[in-house]
């Protein structure tokens, strides 16, 4: 018989925190496939976040750091200026990436640190336990945003990623979700080129991946995903956002 | 490599800072402008490229602590700047170096405060310097210099000292020392040997099979308790080896004058200018500031002396000095905050008014 898939050797055995349906596992494991295939384990480096993804480092056979909450860019800086043969990656969520650590993302990206930025959006607070994200959608409850976030109130979810598009240091950013089969595999696909780009140092790169939080959004991990499909890519359009 | 007749030239006081850095062996250097401190930032821009460093003028003091971070967690030596109000940026970063057990330099060219307070030389930093600074249970060390050249010793210092405890520490300057010139010895008038910089620890890539994970969240039962003591037998052993300070003739001395950097330079002007008046004075300048010289104050305690501890700033380091007496002695205080400099006709009055 013909082995045509088994779990990449990048992760480990042990079981995952992340409540049922959530998009973190599936976005792990892209992450460590593509690292294995890549063959580049000997020379990354991952920085994990604060947030649901902080104990990443138990799941995954890659020296992490764990970095101050949004600070992820500026300690991938400081790593990859000192080992420029080095692979090293950010795993970040949406509020590390642009709320607190908004500074530290876009000016990483403005000096074109050639790093590789794994965005992953699923619009709430996941670890604190489902407060309003930079990227909750206009009408969308959650703890701290109990009518929905609403324009006036709490401002428009923040477009990271395409404000990020128009700075000069930037040379890859794709949006993505991990909502059906062939999202995963444009996903995988996405992140192989993120790291890739590192390889032919090419400059900042970066993949926001939209992923479900059934918990905080209230829904059923099934219906969580249809959620990302139906509502969510309306408002993040799934694509190239840039590509140079 | 100490020389028979070593060059003397004369420097200002944050640019022997950076030559210090890089004679030992620091080759990354993230930093953000403030007065008084920004002849660093400068001299860094020019000095670590000449080197094979990296320069980062980075788009924040709390960037610059994490670059410091990232390059300390790859196992390099790494520095960053500041004065005061930066300095309480980078708490945030000094209290996850700490946490992880990284190596750092970090400098505080202090200047007057609370708030943006203004740009003269103060002082009042101790506290937050000795204090650990950030959130959690930890300390620094902490070292304070009192000359051009021991910015240099102890800058060079602080990079064996962070490497051997793998912890931050923190040169406690402040505007004036930073901006003098004197001349200063290129090479530390200091023993210590830096070890290598190979440390098993560092983040390389996993090339064993076995991962390395830099962290400072524990959350299994107990774990972080047994990580707090693990850095309790640290900082134990700090206290017990590394208490640095310098005395002046605490054999017969009445009265006791206590000060550090740049306030121990004007007492010991009046020290001498008492002395020479047959005045019984002595002094004790703490150079480690943290772990502090509670020993040696403790024991002239107990000989009937008076302590006048000097600072520039409202009275911080005499807690200190309260705590090392024990009661057993009167602890007298005199400050000027606000970034001004007590002079030493001030003290010598003050002096005056104890004996």
């Amino acid at each position: 018989m013909k082995k045509i898939y088994t779990k990449s050797k990048i992760l480990t055995d042990t079981p995952t925190h992340y409540c049922p349906g959530c998009g973190h596992g599936i976005v792990h494991r892209l992450v460590a496939e593509v690292i294995e295939e890549l063959d580049i384990q000997e020379k990354t480096i991952a920085i994990a976040p604060v947030g649901c993804a902080v104990l990443a480092y138990d799941y995954w056979k890659i020296d992490t750091a764990e970095a101050a909450h949004g600070r992820p860019c500026a300690v991938a800086t400081g790593m990859k200026r000192m080992l420029p043969d080095s692979i090293i990656f950010t795993y970040q969520g949406d509020g590390d990436l642009a709320a607190i650590g908004t500074a530290e993302t876009i000016h990483a990206a403005n000096r074109g640190e050639n790093i590789t930025v794994i965005f992953v959006n699923n619009g709430v607070y996941g670890m604190t336990g489902g407060q309003m994200a930079p990227t909750t959608l206009l009408g969308q409850k959650t703890a701290t945003t109990p009518k929905g976030r609403s324009k006036s109130r709490e401002g428009y979810p923040l477009k990271i990623s395409e404000m990020l598009a128009i700075l000069d240091g930037v040379c890859y950013i794709e949006r993505t979700a991990v909502s059906s089969p062939s999202n995963v595999i444009r996903t995988k696909k996405a992140i192989k080129k993120a790291f890739q780009n590192q390889i032919d140092k090419k400059g900042f790169s970066m993949v926001e991946i939209l992923s479900p939080c059934p918990t905080y959004w209230g829904l059923s991990p099934q219906e969580a995903m249809e959620r990302i499909e139906k509502v969510v890519v309306k408002n993040w359009p799934l694509g190239v956002i840039k590509d140079v | 490599m100490k020389k028979d007749n070593p060059e003397k030239i004369l420097m200002v006081g944050n640019e022997v800072i950076g030559e210090a850095a890089v004679s030992a062996g620091c080759r990354f250097y993230a930093g953000y402008p403030i007065t008084p401190q920004n002849e660093l930032t400068a001299y860094m821009s020019k000095r670590m490229p000449e080197v094979g460093g990296v320069f980062i003028q980075a788009e924040s003091e709390l960037a610059a602590i994490n670059m410091v971070f990232g390059a300390s967690c790859v196992g390099e030596r790494a520095m960053t700047s500041s004065s005061s109000p930066g300095i309480s940026l980078k708490q945030e970063g000094i209290s996850y170096l700490a946490g992880c057990q990284l190596p750092a330099v970090i400098v505080n060219m202090t200047r007057g405060g609370p708030g943006l307070g203004n740009i003269a030389p103060a002082q009042s930093d101790y506290f937050q310097a000795t204090r650990g600074g950030g959130h959690g249970d930890y300390r620094t060390v902490v070292l304070a210099p009192n000359s051009v050249q021991e910015l240099f010793d102890l800058t060079y210092l602080a990079f064996g000292l962070a490497d051997e405890y793998r912890v931050p520490v923190i040169i406690l300057g402040d505007g004036a020392l930073g901006q003098m010139a004197e001349p200063v010895e290129l090479e530390p008038h200091i023993r210590y040997k830096l070890t290598n910089n190979k440390k098993d620890w560092a983040l390389r890539g996993n090339k064993t099979g076995k991962h390395k994970i830099i962290r400072s969240l524990l959350l299994g039962k107990g774990a972080l308790e047994r990580h707090n003591r693990r850095l309790e037998e640290v900082y134990n052993k700090i206290k017990d080896k590394e208490v640095r300070f310098e005395g002046f003739y605490l054999d017969d001395a009445k009265l006791i004058l206590v000060a550090f950097g740049t306030s121990s330079r004007i007492c010991k002007k009046a020290m001498e200018v008492l002395r020479s008046e047959g005045e019984k004075i002595g002094m004790i300048r703490p150079i480690t500031l943290w772990p502090f010289p509670y020993d040696i104050i403790n024991k002239k305690a107990e000989d009937n002396v008076k302590f006048l501890t000097v600072e520039m700033n409202m009275g911080q380091m005499v807690e200190d000095v309260r705590l090392a007496v024990e009661g057993k002695a009167p602890v007298h205080f005199y400050g000027r905050p606000g970034g001004e400099i007590p002079t030493e006709k001030e003290i010598i009055e003050q002096i005056r008014g104890i004996i």
